[in-house]
């Protein structure tokens, strides 16, 4: 007998209490939490993302698309970042008013060379505001796992209204579980050391995050 | 230190040799109350914490109660997306799955983001043994790691350090594992995790394989999830080119709709956040982004022993965030250590002798590791009653009775030479000897009478079978004590009854 066997075997010895014949629907699952805290306009929405965003020690910025490349060539140059990867579906024209080297994401590109890089800006798949989180699902304007792992410092780009949502069920509803998805509540921090808290351990130590509204 | 823990002693022993270690007692109640009032805070964000409380309760007992169902859904499931799924019944089959996987790549080395699951099974050690570096990424994983010593707690394994100790450890053993400390290290924490940034990024960079567990993994689609704060878990998730991942097979949830439980009762429960820092999800494999070759090894090791027990499978349904730990007032003052196995505080009590059994003393004593005050059912975010278990575990070391063990039902006897007896008298003396965990366990106890049995589980059976257990006043002595005489003995700390 194959260890599969073995342990599926165990399990329904085990389970000789249980009826079969109704299937896993015999154990009712309550759903009467709630779908969101609080019934919030799409812009307190939006604040609220804001607020939890800097509670956890994000840098949060407001801008119109107008104002995007201006924005992003400020913080990058305040940063004093000299490059800057990007993945291969990022909108060109957020970048237009840089001038440092942009570095576009290919599977080639080893953790080495990404080491070696200031800054990534992406866009996200969607925002949670109850928790200050936001999601990205590797589409074409985030691109691999690793470059918003890597560099230091992450620019994430959140097109607000439609991209926030108010809470985790809303979020897992509009995600396609398919994707690797890294949810980002904030930067890498760590409170292992008698439990004070320190930001900046592996990931990104600054995360800055653009709301932009159209 | 391998988990078998040959030798160790039994709890009460070992409690009362941390008991009196006043700095690990000292470190220990700073951070178990600092935890804990933050916990309280998050959670009251929540208006429907209780509606959430139920749905995962019960959406983990239906995924236990068909757990053979969900399982063959989610190997499917792994399987169609590109992962291979195996199957490990005991930590040793397990150990030699991974070492065989790891093998096959021709590496040497591993990185490993923190997981119970492999500390369980003692993978660290089997990987050893073939001649393979395990290296632990996570922060507190790490200074355990250096400093040749045992994780403590389930959230912050390194509990029982502090920063003068940390420092010490990382100047004198982090240039045996690769980029020595800096030179001039501090023991200001911000200078330690650059340490230990510097010195785990070149690992990261060069790793072809990574071990994880997970926290869940999702029978509909396939998916796993590790929830993590530091960054190391990514790293280990994403940067090399083999994953593999070590997971109970309690850890199954049935749809990815089920995750938005999870994942509010977890964080606020265990690191009293909104959300932690990081989440990775993935399923299978990702061309071109990510590990491109995935293991699944889906581990039994005990645990379909407790799913037969119909009182002790909802242990199973713990997500191990480490709540319970944070309000025991028994963990408080003995440590993590004492409980020995990966397993602390009033879930170890409960999890560990079922996974092993009670053939060891150490087991035998784990169920009397308790006040059974409550309060870690109340904290519980998927409602395990513990108390309940620990009773009817401590009933079984002193009368024995029907079990499975290996997956073969059988008849353990009482437990021999008195074990029981001894266990429960020490651990009796242990909480006996020190006024401040009796007042607790009292105190408490008075307001959970409800949960008390009218007779004496275990070794007292036999004493309460001929008397009436006096039942539990709804005001405990010392409580009346000290609201009707408080504060007239110097030194006694004045708590407030009234
Ligand atoms: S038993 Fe409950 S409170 Fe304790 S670690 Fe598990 S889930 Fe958390």
């Amino acid at each position: 007998m194959s260890s599969r066997d073995v342990v599926l075997a165990r399990v329904r010895r085990a389970l000789t209490d249980v009826p079969r014949a109704a299937g896993p629907e015999e154990t009712a699952v309550p759903r009467d939490y709630l779908r969101a805290h609080g019934d919030r306009s799409a812009e307190d929405t939006a604040r609220l993302l804001a607020e939890n965003l800097a509670d956890y020690r994000a840098v949060v910025h407001d801008t119109h698309a107008a104002g995007l490349p201006g924005l992003l060539a400020h913080l990058l140059g305040e940063r004093g970042s000299r490059s800057v990867v990007v993945p291969p579906g990022l909108p060109p024209e957020w970048l237009a008013d840089c001038d440092i080297e942009v570095v576009p994401d290919a599977p080639e590109t080893t953790p080495d060379a990404l080491d070696a890089i200031d800054s990534v800006v992406t866009g996200c798949a969607v925002a949670i505001a109850e928790t200050g989180t936001i999601v990205l699902d590797a589409g074409p304007d985030q691109g691999r796992r690793r470059i918003t792992l890597v560099p230091d410092h992450h620019i994430c780009v959140v097109r607000v209204p439609e991209q926030v949502v108010a809470s985790v069920p809303q979020a897992l509803a509009r995600l396609a579980p398919g994707h690797p998805l890294t949810w980002i509540s904030g930067p890498s921090a760590t409170s292992d050391i008698e439990l004070d808290r320190v930001e900046g351990v592996h990931g990104p130590r600054t995360l800055e995050v653009v709301l932009m509204t159209p | 230190m391998s988990v078998t823990d040959l030798g160790m002693p039994a709890f009460p022993a070992a409690a009362a040799r941390s008991t009196r270690d006043t700095r690990l007692r000292a470190n220990l109640r700073h951070a178990t109350h600092t935890i804990r009032d933050k916990r309280a805070r998050a959670v009251g964000e929540l208006g429907d914490w209780a509606q959430l409380r139920a749905a995962g309760r019960a959406v983990k007992d239906r995924t236990l109660r068909h757990l053979d169902h969900y399982l063959e859904r989610l190997e499917e499931a792994v399987t169609a997306a590109g992962g291979q799924v195996h199957w490990a019944a005991d930590a040793a089959e397990a150990n030699r799955i991974v070492t065989r996987l790891v093998r096959a790549t021709g590496e040497r080395e591993v990185v490993k983001v923190k997981s119970m699951a492999t500390q369980e099974i003692g993978l660290n050690e089997a990987l050893a043994e073939a001649g393979i570096s395990a290296y632990e990424t996570d922060l507190a994983e790490l200074i355990v790691q250096l400093g040749k010593d045992r994780p403590s707690h389930i959230l912050v394994p390194a509990i029982h350090r502090n920063r003068a100790e940390i420092r010490d450890i990382f100047r004198s053993e982090m240039g045996d594992w690769g980029r020595p400390a800096p030179d001039g290290l501090s023991d200001r924490p911000a200078e330690l995790a650059e340490a230990a940034r510097l010195h785990l990024r070149e690992k990261f960079l060069r790793a072809k394989v990574g071990i994880s567990g997970a926290n869940f993994m999702v029978a509909e689609t396939g998916t796993l999830v590790v929830v993590e704060s530091e960054g190391n878990g990514r790293m280990c998730l994403t940067l090399p080119e083999t994953l593999i991942s070590v997971v109970g097979i309690e850890k199954v949830v049935p749809t990815w709709q089920d995750l938005e439980v999870f994942l509010q009762l977890l964080p606020r429960s265990s690191t009293a956040e909104r959300m932690n820092p990081y989440t990775s999800m993935w399923t299978g494999t990702t061309d071109g982004d990510g590990p491109q070759t995935f293991h699944l090894v889906l581990l039994d090791n005990g645990r379909t022993d407790t799913l037969a027990d119909t009182v002790g499978r909802q242990a199973l349904r713990c997500i191990r965030c480490s709540a319970c730990l944070n309000v025991c007032p028994v963990y408080e003052r003995a440590g993590g250590h004492a409980y020995g196995s990966a397993y602390p505080g009033p879930i170890g009590a409960i999890l560990t002798p079922q996974l092993r059994g009670t053939a060891s003393e150490l087991d035998a004593s784990l169920p009397y590791a308790s006040s059974l005050c409550g309060a870690c059912y109340e904290v519980c975010p998927v409602a395990i009653d513990i108390p309940e278990v620990l009773v009817h575990l401590r009933e079984r070391v002193v009368e024995g009775g029907k079990v499975t063990r290996g997956g073969v039902k059988t008849v353990i006897r009482p437990a021999k030479g008195h074990a029981a007896e001894r266990a429960a008298m020490r651990a009796a003396g242990f909480a006996f000897g020190r006024p401040g965990l009796l007042r607790a366990g009292q105190r408490l106890a008075a307001r959970t009478r409800k949960l008390h049995p009218r007779r004496l589980p275990g070794p007292g059976r036999a004493w309460t079978d001929t008397r009436d257990l006096p039942p539990v006043p709804a005001e405990s002595f010392r409580d009346w004590w000290q609201r009707t005489r408080g504060g007239e003995q110097g030194g006694g700390r004045q708590e407030s009854g009234q």
